[in-house]
Parts: C-alpha cells; structure tokens; sequence
C-alpha cells in the first residue's frame, strides 16, 4: 500500500474543534463534515486540497474531545495519511477504527514543509520527501491495520472476518 | 513489579493475575456511554455489525446533553435516533429531557459508576469518574459502538504519573485551581497515553466535586485517565448514590511511575488558563493588567455541580454583574438545578443579573446558548479555550474556577474574590 500528495503542515496540538468546529457537529455526513475540514485553522484547505494529500504536523495532533468526526472529515477530504510527532489517543484510536493512514514520525515532521511533494509506503514505513529527495523510517503499518485500512474501517474489517 | 491502581483494575476486567504498561489487554465494560453528538455515528457503526443487539441493555448509558434541548433540526434528527435506538434496544438507562443532565455529572449521581468498574464513553470527559476510583475513559463512536455490541474493549495498559497531593487548600482555591495548576506544569500532552494517578493526605481536604473536576480534565493534558484513592468520603458518595456494589482497588507500595510530583494544595492560588490552550496558566497574582470581558459561564461537565454553584452564589449574593456583562449560570443535572433551587441559589444568580439555564453543555463546545462574537471575550468554568471553541475564530476563553468566574461577572475583567469590596 502506498499513498502520495501534496503537504498540508500544521504546528503543535491541532485541536478536534478547529479539525471540525462544533458548530458542525449537528451533522454526521462525511460529506458533509469534509466541506468544513480545518476551517478553523485553515480556511482554504478544504479550497485546495486534492485527494490523495498529505497532512503534516508537529505533536499532540488530534487533543481535546473524542469525535470521531475529526478524523472522518480529514478522511473524507480526501487525505491520504497524516504524519505527525505525536497524535492525541483518542485522536489515534479513531483514525485506525475509520481507516485513515496515520504515522507517528518526529523526523518526518520536522523535515517536510507545507507544499512538499511526499509518497508513503505503508509496508516498510519509508516516507519520502520527493521535493527534497529526503527519506525517514517511520513504523511500518501491521498488517491488521493495513486490513482495517483497506476494509475502510474496523466494523467492515470485523465482518469481512 | 507492582501495578498502579488503573493497572490492577484493568487485570481484573482481563483475567489476568498481573499486567504491564504497554500489554494489549481485552477487557470487560462495566458500562458504555454515548451522547447526542457521538451516539449516532456510533449506532449507524453498530448497525453495519453482524450482531443481534447490544451486550446488556442495563450496561449502556445514552445521555443526549450537548445540543438539547434540540438547538435545531439537524440535532433533534439526532436526538431521535439516539431515542429510537435506545427504545428498540430497550435501553434502560436512556435520559431524556427533563431527567437528563450533563453526562459526566448525571451518571455518579445516577450510581452507574462506581470504584472498580471498567468504563468506556464516547466522550473525551469520561475519565472523570476517576474521582471515585474507576478506570474510565473516553473514546470515539467506533469504539462504543464494538462496547455496545460485545462488552468489551481493548486497550493498550498506560504507565501512570503520580501526583502527591498535600496540604488544605485556602478559601477561594477548588479542584479547578489544583487541575489548571497541573496542566500548566506538565502541559497539554504532559500525561499522553498515561493514567494520573492522584494520592496523599491533601485529598481529604477535597471535596467529591473537587474530585470529579480534576480527574474531568486528566484529558486535558492528554491523560488516558485521572484516578484517585477510594476514602470514606467516595464511600459515603457510592452509598448515597448507588445500589451497585464496588471493590476498592489500591496501587502497589512498588508500583513504577514514570514521574511523581508532589503539590502543596495550601500554596495553590486561583488558576486562569489564558488562549487558546488549558496549558497557558497564569494565577491571579501574576496578572497585571485589566483584562476585560464580555461573558462569564458557570457549568458544564467540568464546574456545573452543586459545590460550584454554592461557591459562585457566595460570591454573588448581594452583588450585582457589570453593567455590559452577560453571566449565564447553567446547574448540570436536573437534581442540581433543584438543590440550587431549594438553598436559594437560583435567587441569588437571578438578582445578580445572571440568566440561569437548564442542563447543557451548550456553550462550552460552542452549540448554543453563549456563543461569542468577533473579539469578545468570556470567562468560563468550561474545560477547553482553544481557538474557536466558543463561538467565533477571533473570540477568547479564559478558564477558571467558579470563584474567580463569579468575581469576574461582577467586576468585567478577570477578577477573584479576594479583589471584591
């Protein structure tokens, strides 16, 4: 499995209200909650971003409440992974439940800038800075999680068992 | 080796005699909690689930409170699914309005959460039923949803920080003091992936709501759970509340902890965490300049229980908000609401030109019910001041406790009682 975009980058503790503002959580269509993705700390990410980009940032990614909205809104933005530091557990648990690539990678963080080009591979955990032609190790993604990846979450991954 | 508390409550849900930090554990749940907000993902999850329904119809707690009463259609859509789950699945402990509360303050008052248990909620503010000695801790909707189904949760076992408390607080100074003060210590993701764990003699010198308040924003410094010793105070609060039966567990004398801090309660002073993060703490004494505001709030699942109102009528009483000022108190269970009611706290906020609301986290995620303009500024017994979180991008929160809130509607900048007169 591989993924390849364009670097959305972010500093320390991106909260899940600016991720998807509250004021938006009357609503639980992916869709939907994609159209308002980062809009409080990033007003023209949901303008430019394309599918398959990347979000970077630095640690404690994902802090404060538990809604899962946050990681379904990146998702169905269409991110291909977020790399990070470090990401907040609930945050973390969330993505691997709904299926978004994520990567807990400090090096990667500090030596990717916004608008770099980088591709992942999630067997051996290698992510590339192709505008930079740098290279970091990250983790590379078990097995079960590239499954519950490609079933698109742990509920289908259950069921397809 | 020794195990924390958190780890001996999390073996026992596992059968296992002993466990390790970093160990992926399977455990059993003793209760599963959703709300308005999170409930409906989950239910739509658990329904795609090749399962006949949910585990234990008296072990699901559904408890809409973030945008109820309805703040509009999309969230009374909302409400009704969570409604007609709960009645399809005969879901025993669902509240509606008019007995439901603020999660975190309606279920120990309800006696579904008691020392020992094993809790799962899909809500980041689960971990406070810390206070009473569980392992609680919140989660998303995918999560519930698999708890709701099966009973069960794994999770991977945390290493613990230990925080020895110590010394009597002074008048004025609460639980939210003692937690702002930590947070601001260790920052926001000082406790990631770990348990708190709060000891020593200085918890006897605070109360149950004390308790819940600090072990509610464990969260906020990025703490898998906040977890404290089961005294006769907690026992006398289980006794009271519930029917359930409890077992006290107590950490080992060699448990590890990653660190330990010791804090003197006695030289704590009131606590304001500044935007846009709970971490940029500052005490009273360190602010120079007026800081002016435009809205205080007294609630939520973090500062809305009975000893904070009476802390904040104390204040008020005889007192009069500032002239410009809105103050908008909000009692977080229905029950509380009438205890205010009965020991005259409600006149009091009324006379003092506040407006009293009934149970809701409303304003504190920003849903309804005080929402902030451009540029305004509030002081707010909430858990969370990051950006946006209250209303408008350019707005800001400042977290306090009842006391300094109180002080600050009366005068319009950030104030503590001690400034008043």
């Amino acid at each position: 499995m591989k993924a390849k975009g364009s670097v959305f980058k972010y500093g320390d503790n991106v909260d899940t209200d600016v991720i998807i503002p509250a004021r938006y959580l009357n609503s639980s269509d992916p869709a939907e909650l994609a159209t308002h993705c980062m809009e409080d700390i990033d007003k023209d990410f949901v303008k430019k971003v394309q599918k398959g980009d990347i979000i970077v940032a630095d640690k404690n990614f994902g802090c404060g409440s538990s809604r899962e909205h946050a990681p379904i809104a990146i998702k169905a933005a269409g991110v291909s992974c977020v790399i990070t530091e470090t990401f907040a557990r609930i945050f973390y648990r969330n993505a691997i439940n709904i299926g978004l690539p994520i990567i807990e990678c400090p090096e990667a963080s500090r030596g990717i800038e916004a608008g770099d080009e980088v591709e992942i591979d999630f067997d051996s955990g290698v992510i590339k800075n192709l505008t930079k032609g740098t290279s970091f190790k990250g983790q590379p993604f078990p097995e079960f999680m590239q499954k519950i990846i490609q079933a698109e979450g742990l509920v289908n991954y259950i069921n397809n068992k | 080796m020794g195990m924390t508390m958190t780890q001996k409550i999390l073996a026992a849900h596992a059968g296992l005699e002993s466990v390790t930090a970093g160990q992926l554990i399977e455990a059993n749940l003793d209760l599963v909690l959703g709300n308005d907000i999170t409930s409906p993902v989950a239910i739509k999850e658990m329904e795609k689930m090749k399962v006949d329904g949910v585990f234990h119809k008296d072990k699901i707690a559904l408890v809409p409170d973030h945008f109820v009463p309805n703040k509009d259609i999309k969230s009374a859509e909302h409400c009704k699914c969570v409604r007609e789950f709960a009645r399809r699945n005969e879901i025993t402990n669902y509240f509606e309005v008019g007995e439901m509360g603020i999660e975190h303050a309606l279920l120990p008052e309800k006696g579904l959460t008691v020392a020992g248990d094993v809790i799962i909620g899909a809500d980041s503010h689960t971990c406070t039923y810390g206070a009473l000695g569980a392992f609680s801790t919140g989660v998303g909707s995918t999560d519930m949803a698999a708890g709701m189904a099966t009973g069960k949760a794994w999770f991977k076992v945390p290493s613990a920080i230990r925080f020895n408390l110590v010394g009597k607080p002074q008048k004025w100074v609460s639980g939210k003091d003692v937690i702002l003060h930590i947070i601001g210590m260790i920052g926001v993701d000082g406790a990631l992936y770990k348990s708190m764990e709060f000891v020593g003699e200085g918890i006897q010198n605070l109360s149950m709501d004390d308790r819940f308040t600090i072990a509610n924003m464990a969260i906020e410094a990025g703490g898998k759970n906040g977890i404290f010793p089961v005294d006769d105070l907690a026992k006398e609060y289980m006794k009271e509340h519930s029917t359930r039966s409890f077992t006290v567990y107590e950490a080992d004398e060699d448990a590890v902890y990653d660190e330990e801090y010791t804090i003197d309660l006695s030289t704590l002073r009131s606590t304001i965490a500044f935007p846009h993060l709970p971490e940029n703490t500052k005490t009273i004494d360190e602010i120079k300049e007026d800081i002016r505001i435009d809205q205080v709030v007294i609630g939520s699942c973090t500062n809305g229980r009975l000893d904070d109102l009476r802390i904040a009528a104390e204040v008020l009483k005889g007192r009069h908000v500032a002239k410009g000022m809105r103050c908008i108190v909000i009692p977080a269970t229905q029950k509380i609401y009438m205890q205010a009611m009965e020991e005259g706290l409600l006149k009091t906020f009324i006379e003092a030109g506040a407006v009293v609301s009934t149970p809701t986290c409303g304003p504190c995620l920003g849903g309804y019910m005080g929402i902030l303009a451009e540029g305004e500024r509030c002081v707010s017994t909430t858990n969370r001041n990051f950006v946006g979180r209250m209303g408008h991008v350019n707005s800001e929160i400042y977290l306090a406790s009842p006391a300094v809130a109180a002080a600050s509607a009366v005068t319009g900048k950030i104030s503590c009682p001690c400034q008043l007169d």
